[in-house]
Parts: C-alpha cells; sequence; structure tokens
C-alpha cells in the first residue's frame, strides 16, 4: 500500500508542478494577479508531495519491502537499518527521486523567502523551476519509476554496492545534488529575467544568495566525494578525474565564475548577458552531468548501471531545457545595455580575467572528459583521457587565478591605482617568496613544483589576513559578514593549495609483503603487523589486521585495515585504516593474501597535510555561507532600489 | 544579434555528439588480440577436476570462449541466451570459469542450466590476464587455426548474436 501512495502523491506532484510551471508564467505576461499568485502555493504543494513519496520509498526501504523491484535491487534485510535508509538514492531511480526533492526543496525556499521580492519576479523564477522538473517528474514516471512492484515478491533483496555501504554515502550524494539542483535557482532567476527583458542590477542581487549557496552545498559535495574516494576505493588518491568527478567540477567552476561575475552585474551593471550566459551555463553543466552519470555513455569508476532508453529521454530534456534558453538568450541578448565603463586596471578587470580562466578552465575539463566520446563518434577509434591530460592542461590556467586571488579583492571599482595595490602587496610577496624557498625544505626537498605551491598558498593567506587587517582599521573594527565571506573562501583555497602541493611532493608510498611480526617504516613512522584475523560483519565476512603505529619507539596507536567480502556480491572491498592527523595521515589497507604462511600484500602511505584539501574545501563554502547571510540581502527592495547602485558596498 | 547564437549553435554541436555516443558503447574496447592465436593453457575443468582441457584440443573447431564468474551480475543476464543457444547445437562453447570458487560456479550452472560443452576452471585469474580480460562477462570467437577472430565485451543479446557473432562463426565454418 505505501508505495502505491507514494506512486500516487509522485503523479500528484506532477500535476501541481504543472500548474507551477504554466500558469503563472502565462499570468506574468498577462498581468492577472490571481494566476501569479498561484506560483507560491502550487511549488510549495510541490514540494509536500514530493517530501511524501520520498518518506514512502524511504519507508518501503525501512520495512524490506522486496515486492517493490527498486528496494529488492538496492536492499537486503542483513543491510545494517543506516544504510538501508542510504539505499533509498543508492540506485537511479532512487537518486532522481531525490534530485527533483532537492529541485522543489530549493522551490519552496524560494517561495517562502521571497516576500521583498515583486511578485511577478517570483511568479516566473518558481514557474521556469517548475518546468524543470516537470521534465524530470515525466523522466521519473515514465522511465524510471521508483516504485514498480516486483511481483511475485523476492524473498530477500540483491544489497546495495558495498561500495555504498559507507557512512560517507549518507551525505554526499544529497549535498551533491543540493548544489547542482541549487544552480536552477539561478538559472531562474536568468531566465525570469530574460523573459521580462530587465535584466538589472536588482536581478543580480537576488540571486546572488541563492547562487552562492547552491556553490557551497557543491563545495562541501565535492570534497565529500573526494574524501569517500579517498578512504574506502583504498587508492589513497583524493581525485582521479574520472568523468563521474569531472560532471561535478565542471558546474562547480563555471559557479565560481558566476558567483564573481554576479558581483561586477550588481555594483557595476556591466557584464549582464555574460552573467546570464553563466547562469545558464553553470545549470546546463550540471543536467549534463546529470546525463553523464545516468546515461552510461562515458565509463567511470563509478559504473552506475545504464540504460540506452533513459539516455535518450535525458539527452530530449537536456536539449530542450539548455537549447529554449540558449534561443531565449540569443533573442534577448542583443537588446540589453552595457554597464559602466571602466579602466584597464579595475576591479572590473580582475573579475573578468577570473571569469576568463574560470571558463578556460571548465572548457578545458569538458573537452578531456567529453573526448573519449568525441573521438569515438568520429569513429577514429576509442581511447581514454587521464590524469596528465588534466594536470598538463589545468595547471597553467589555474596559477594565474591564484596569484589574482590576492590582487583582485584590492582593485577598486572602476580605476585602480596600480602603485597603491603593489604597496599593500609589498610585504605579502616578500613572505610568499620566503615560503617558496625555505617551506620545501623544511619538508624535506625543495622542487619548483612545491616552491610554486607553497609561494602560492603564503601570497593568498597571507594577502588575505592583511586586508582584513586594514578593513578592521578603517571600519572601526566591524566589516560586513560578505566581506568576512570572501576573505575566508579565499583563505580556504591557500589552505587546500598548501595541503595539495605537500601531499603531492611529500607523500610517501609502499607496497609491502608483510607477515606477522614484521615491520614497516614510512615518513618516520613504524608500523608493525601484530595480526591478520578473521572476523564477521553484519552482511560480509572479513580479514582484519591489526598494525601496531610507532615513532621512535613510542606506540601510538593500533590501526585495523579490513578486507571485507560480501555475502552478496562476493565483490572484495578494501577498508582502509587511517591515522588521521593534523599535519599528516597514515594510511594502511591490506592487498590479498600472498601464501599459505599467512603473508599479505600491504599498501602503506604516509600523507602529508592531506586533511587541508578537505579543510580547505570547508573553509570555502563556510566563507560562502557567511555571504549568503549578509544583511544587504534582506533588505527590502524598496529601500535598495532607492540607493545608488555603487552605494550599497 | 548574430554573436549571441553562438553558444545555441556550439550546443547544438554538443547534443549532436552526445546522440552519437548514446548509440556507441564505452566498454567496447576493440582487442589487440583479434587476428592473433588464442593464448595457449591447459586448466582443470569445472566437473571433473581429474581431467584438463587446453586451447589445442579444439584445434580444427570453430568455437566460442565464454569468461563468465558465479559472482557476476551480467553474466546471469546473458545466460538464458547461452542456454538458448547452446540447444542448436551449432558450435562448441567452452566456458572459463574467471576467479570463482568451485562449489559456487556448479551450484550455479545446476540452477540456471549449463550450456557450455565444458568448463575449464581459471581460479587464480592467471589465464583472465593472458586474454585481456577487464570485465566479466566477455566471449572470444576463435577459428578452426586457433586464431582469435572476434571478442565481445559484456553480456550476449540475442541482437548481438545473431548480428555478430553467428554471421561470422558461419563465415568460419565454411
Amino acid at each position: 500500500m505505501t508505495p502505491e501512495l507514494g506512486h500516487f502523491a509522485l503523479i500528484l506532484a506532477f500535476v501541481a508542478t504543472l500548474m507551477q510551471g504554466v500558469l503563472p508564467l502565462i499570468g506574468a505576461q498577462r498581468s492577472q494577479a490571481q494566476w501569479i499568485a498561484l506560483a507560491r502555493p502550487a511549488a510549495q504543494t510541490h514540494f509536500l508531495l514530493l517530501a511524501f513519496s520520498f518518506a514512502c520509498l524511504a519507508q518501503s526501504f525501512l520495512a524490506n519491502d522486496f515486492s517493490v523491484a527498486y528496494v529488492a535491487q538496492n536492499s537486503n534485510t542483513q543491510l545494517p537499518a543506516i544504510y538501508r535508509f542510504a539505499a533509498v538514492w543508492g540506485g537511479h531511480e532512487g537518486s532522481l527521486l531525490l534530485w527533483v526533492l532537492m529541485l522543489s526543496g530549493w522551490g519552496a525556499a524560494v517561495s517562502v523567502t521571497s516576500r521583498q521580492l515583486p511578485e511577478v519576479m517570483v511568479a516566473r523564477v518558481l514557474a521556469v523551476l517548475g518546468l524543470v522538473s516537470v521534465g524530470m517528474l515525466a523522466f521519473i514516471l515514465f522511465t524510471s519509476n521508483p516504485f514498480a512492484r516486483l511481483l511475485p515478491a523476492a524473498a530477500e533483496g540483491s544489497d546495495l554496492n558495498p561500495l555504498l555501504q559507507d557512512p560517507g554515502l549518507v551525505f554526499h550524494p544529497p549535498m551533491l545534488y543540493m548544489g547542482y539542483v541549487g544552480f536552477a535557482v539561478a538559472f531562474a532567476f536568468a531566465i525570469a529575467a530574460l523573459i521580462s527583458g530587465r535584466l538589472d542590477a536588482a536581478w543580480a542581487r537576488w540571486s546572488r544568495p541563492w547562487t552562492t549557496a547552491a556553490w557551497c552545498f557543491l563545495t562541501i559535495g565535492i570534497a565529500m566525494g573526494s574524501w569517500w574516494a579517498y578512504y574506502e576505493l583504498g587508492w589513497g588518491g583524493w581525485w582521479f578525474w574520472d568523468p563521474v568527478e569531472n560532471a561535478s567540477f565542471m558546474p562547480w567552476l563555471a559557479g565560481t565564475a558566476l558567483i564573481h561575475s554576479l558581483a561586477i552585474t550588481e555594483k557595476r551593471g556591466a557584464f549582464k548577458n555574460w552573467t546570464v550566459l553563466l547562469a545558464i551555463a553553470a545549470f546546463s553543466l550540471s543536467l549534463l552531468g546529470t546525463f553523464l552519470v545516468r546515461s552510461g555513455v562515458l565509463t567511470s569508476v563509478h559504473a552506475f548501471a545504464s540504460d540506452p532508453s533513459r539516455g535518450v529521454f535525458i539527452l530530449l530534456l537536456l536539449g530542450v531545457v539548455i537549447g529554449s534558453s540558449l534561443a531565449l538568450f540569443a533573442w534577448r541578448a542583443p537588446k540589453v545595455s552595457a554597464g559602466g565603463a571602466f579602466a584597464l586596471v579595475s576591479r572590473e578587470t580582475m573579475l573578468l580575467i577570473n571569469n576568463v580562466l574560470l571558463v578556460v578552465a571548465t572548457g578545458s575539463v569538458l573537452l578531456g572528459t567529453l573526448y573519449p566520446l568525441l573521438i569515438d563518434a568520429l569513429g577514429l577509434g576509442k581511447l581514454s583521457v587521464g590524469p596528465p591530460y588534466f594536470n598538463t592542461v589545468f595547471v597553467p590556467v589555474v596559477v594565474p587565478l591564484l596569484m589574482l586571488i590576492a590582487v583582485g579583492p584590492l582593485a577598486r571599482w572602476k580605476q585602480a591605482d596600480l602603485r597603491d595595490m603593489a604597496r599593500r602587496l609589498r610585504l605579502s610577496f616578500v613572505l610568499a617568496l620566503l615560503a617558496g624557498i625555505i617551506l620545501p625544505q623544511l619538508m624535506g626537498t625543495w622542487t619548483p613544483m612545491t616552491a610554486l605551491g607553497c609561494l602560492l598558498a603564503v601570497w593568498i593567506a597571507s594577502s588575505t589576513v592583511f586586508q582584513i587587517v586594514e578593513r578592521l582599521k578603517i571600519g572601526g573594527g566591524s566589516a560586513p559578514t560578505s566581506f568576512w565571506g570572501m576573505h575566508l573562501a579565499h583563505f580556504g583555497i591557500a589552505v587546500f593549495v598548501l595541503g595539495v602541493t605537500l601531499v603531492g611532493g611529500y607523500q610517501e608510498e609502499k607496497d609491502v609483503r608483510m607477515q606477522t611480526g614484521d615491520v614497516v617504516s614510512v615518513g618516520g613512522y613504524q608500523l608493525r603487523l601484530l595480526s591478520i584475523s578473521a572476523a564477521p560483519g553484519p552482511n560480509y565476512r572479513a580479514s582484519v589486521g591489526e598494525f601496531e603505529l610507532s615513532k621512535n619507539g613510542r606506540v601510538l596507536k593500533t590501526l585495523h585495515p579490513e578486507k571485507r567480502q560480501y555475502f552478496s556480491s562476493q565483490m572484495p572491498m578494501t577498508e582502509a585504516a587511517i591515522d588521521a592527523g593534523f599535519t599528516r595521515d597514515i594510511y594502511v589497507s591490506l592487498g590479498e593474501p600472498l601464501d599459505q604462511q599467512g603473508a599479505w600484500s600491504v599498501r602503506v602511505y604516509f600523507k602529508p597535510f592531506v586533511d587541508w584539501i578537505w579543510g580547505g574545501c570547508l573553509l570555502m563554502a563556510a566563507g560562502g555561507f557567511l555571504a549568503v547571510f549578509d544583511r544587504r540581502y534582506r533588505l527590502r527592495v524598496k529601500a535598495a532600489a532607492s540607493l545608488p547602485a555603487s552605494a550599497t558596498a | 544579434m548574430k554573436r549571441f547564437l553562438l553558444p545555441l549553435a556550439a550546443f547544438a554541436v554538443l547534443i549532436g555528439f552526445l546522440a552519437i555516443g548514446l548509440t556507441r558503447d564505452p566498454r567496447d574496447v576493440p582487442s589487440p588480440l583479434i587476428g592473433k592465436p588464442a593464448p595457449a593453457f591447459t586448466l582443470p575443468q569445472l566437473h571433473d577436476a581429474a581431467k584438463s582441457f587446453s586451447v589445442a584440443d579444439m584445434k580444427g573447431r570453430v568455437w566460442l570462449l565464454n569468461v563468465w564468474a558465479s559472482w557476476c551480475v551480467a553474466c546471469r543476464e546473458e545466460h538464458p541466451v547461452l542456454v538458448e543457444f547452446a540447444k542448436t547445437g551449432q558450435v562448441p562453447i567452452i566456458g572459463l570459469d574467471y576467479k570463482d570458487k568451485v562449489a559456487d560456479a556448479r551450484q550455479w550452472l545446476d540452477k540456471l542450466g549449463n550450456p557450455y560443452t565444458l568448463t575449464a576452471v581459471d581460479a587464480d585469474g592467471r589465464v583472465g590476464i593472458d586474454y585481456g580480460v577487464y570485465g566479466v562477462p566477455e566471449t572470444y570467437v576463435i577459428d578452426k587455426q586457433g586464431i582469435i577472430r572476434m571478442k565481445h565485451t559484456g553480456p550476449i543479446t540475442p541482437e548481438s548474436l545473431n548480428k555478430k557473432i553467428l554471421p561470422l562463426v558461419a563465415e568460419l565454418s565454411r
């Protein structure tokens, strides 16, 4: 009964979202107040219905209802309850349901918090969100119904993919989807502005907090995915340039460009068309990501099951949503006025360079990700594009971008004084240079790449700190939250860069054969294998190693890496044991048993500063959230509109 | 006006490529072994470990080598197709049970039917390495001289069997 209720709610949600997508749009064109007023209740109803539907699916999982095909494919009675819940989004159908639930959630949030916006604008924004949701719900209802029954019911489910049975899975996809889908709000604002023909500073101000919020979730989502790959895949890396990772990274890059160009559009009224195009691009790349992951056109470690008919449907959806918005853009953009003029050295120029570099970076990731597909489509053969391509292309683009982080915020709008900027950056420059020379030597060996990384990190971090100090002096000890947010995010990048540099330059990796009593030393630490024993788990059996970690003869900790064999799939899974620390991780994973005497192949890593990578990402996201809560976004629109754009700092 | 159409045009090209991409299978990688002699091996048979099977036994016959395992979900998908096809007796199908436990494999065949003339057991996956197996199931078409003529990656569907494998087998048998 519960699955039918869920399915019914899903159909009702489809009807509600059709109303949300069509009626307010017509109402806004014809100035019909009643139809405009439909937008909010429709968006909220849509959300409640989907939440109910999602709860029904979750209930089917928790109750082990294997008469639901999706549950039977992704769950199992032996699966712990928390994973039975996470399994709701462990497969194709459920993750799409989560996707639309998030979308409707963003819509409901806009409907609740947009009291200060003109009703017509809200109606159009919610309608655009509704139309996107219509497409996705049609996709779910017609090709991927999660409530389809399996009759007769299976006696036992076939279990959740063991790779996904991990605390990381409980949060990673929801965060990622929050980000992906959140860009739909920025997209909806852009489309609404294009429809109304009023692309102005007010539009940019309204969409800024939403864009930033989505970006924060995406940042956290990607960071969690990277962290999950680090400890769950057992390869010890934190980024693999896998198509599925790239699919989430491209909207992030475009979104980062968008946040910065929105700032110009809000403050200076410039680059309006460009900003709108970026908003369309960020969401389009999110949709493209969904397509790449869900259609199976590219091979990936994530290797989701794919079905060609679904691929065709998403491709159609992609074509309609992106194609129509780009057509709208081509129609409306020529009529948009140019913004204020600016000098060569100005904050506008800095942000323009930032945008160009980020767009080039996005383009190169896109090219690398789609290249195998392009070559295959042209009949030129099969190939794969790996980290060497991405590292070669990406680093030269990112280095100038990082250089600019320190400089950009110092530049004034319209025209900046180069000499003044140079004076204020002098100390940072000296510190960065010193860091580039000294830090790598403190860590061990000096190489050009580690020197560059350390230099960039200190350059960004120190100039950020100096700018905060300067501002506090002028502002009498206070500054707007968005100022703090920006600098916190930039500081996060410095932390991230330092982590990437140090782990890349100084990690140690050992693949050894170990027997009980053997010792391996790595990064100044010793690891002794005490024992490897069999241990049962709820739905797997495991071999658990016991390693004693010590430094200079002092025992620090025992580590327990596992090799698991899941009953249902028989696929071996590696659970690495990690002693995480502020300045280093010690990482042990079990390979294979080698012989009858109990020797195993063991992989041991010393990873200096690896946690700074994810720490940096969290700081970026925290900075973004601070900016979202800046007071000026909550000012009533009348008050804001009466001020000249340059006066709202 | 024209320059504002550029994004749309670029997107149209992209959609075109994605549409073509959908019709291709990225897992279908050409094997370097095609046109080369099938790597020789001698392995114990699944149902009688005392007996062995080697590639040389098949000299003078066209045959299929199907790599499978009881833990492989996709094999379950192709299995009915193989069972049905084996009834026609057109061509011997030799199974290669890849990185599997003998008891599990036997039980699997008892339950789902045995399309194989015989199955060789590649418990540690060594032979799989020689053949460049990177995903199970995979199927090789081997001719009378022991040359690999085709490799099919992924589950065999009735379509791929009738359109690709059978015409080739018919041609080679002549």
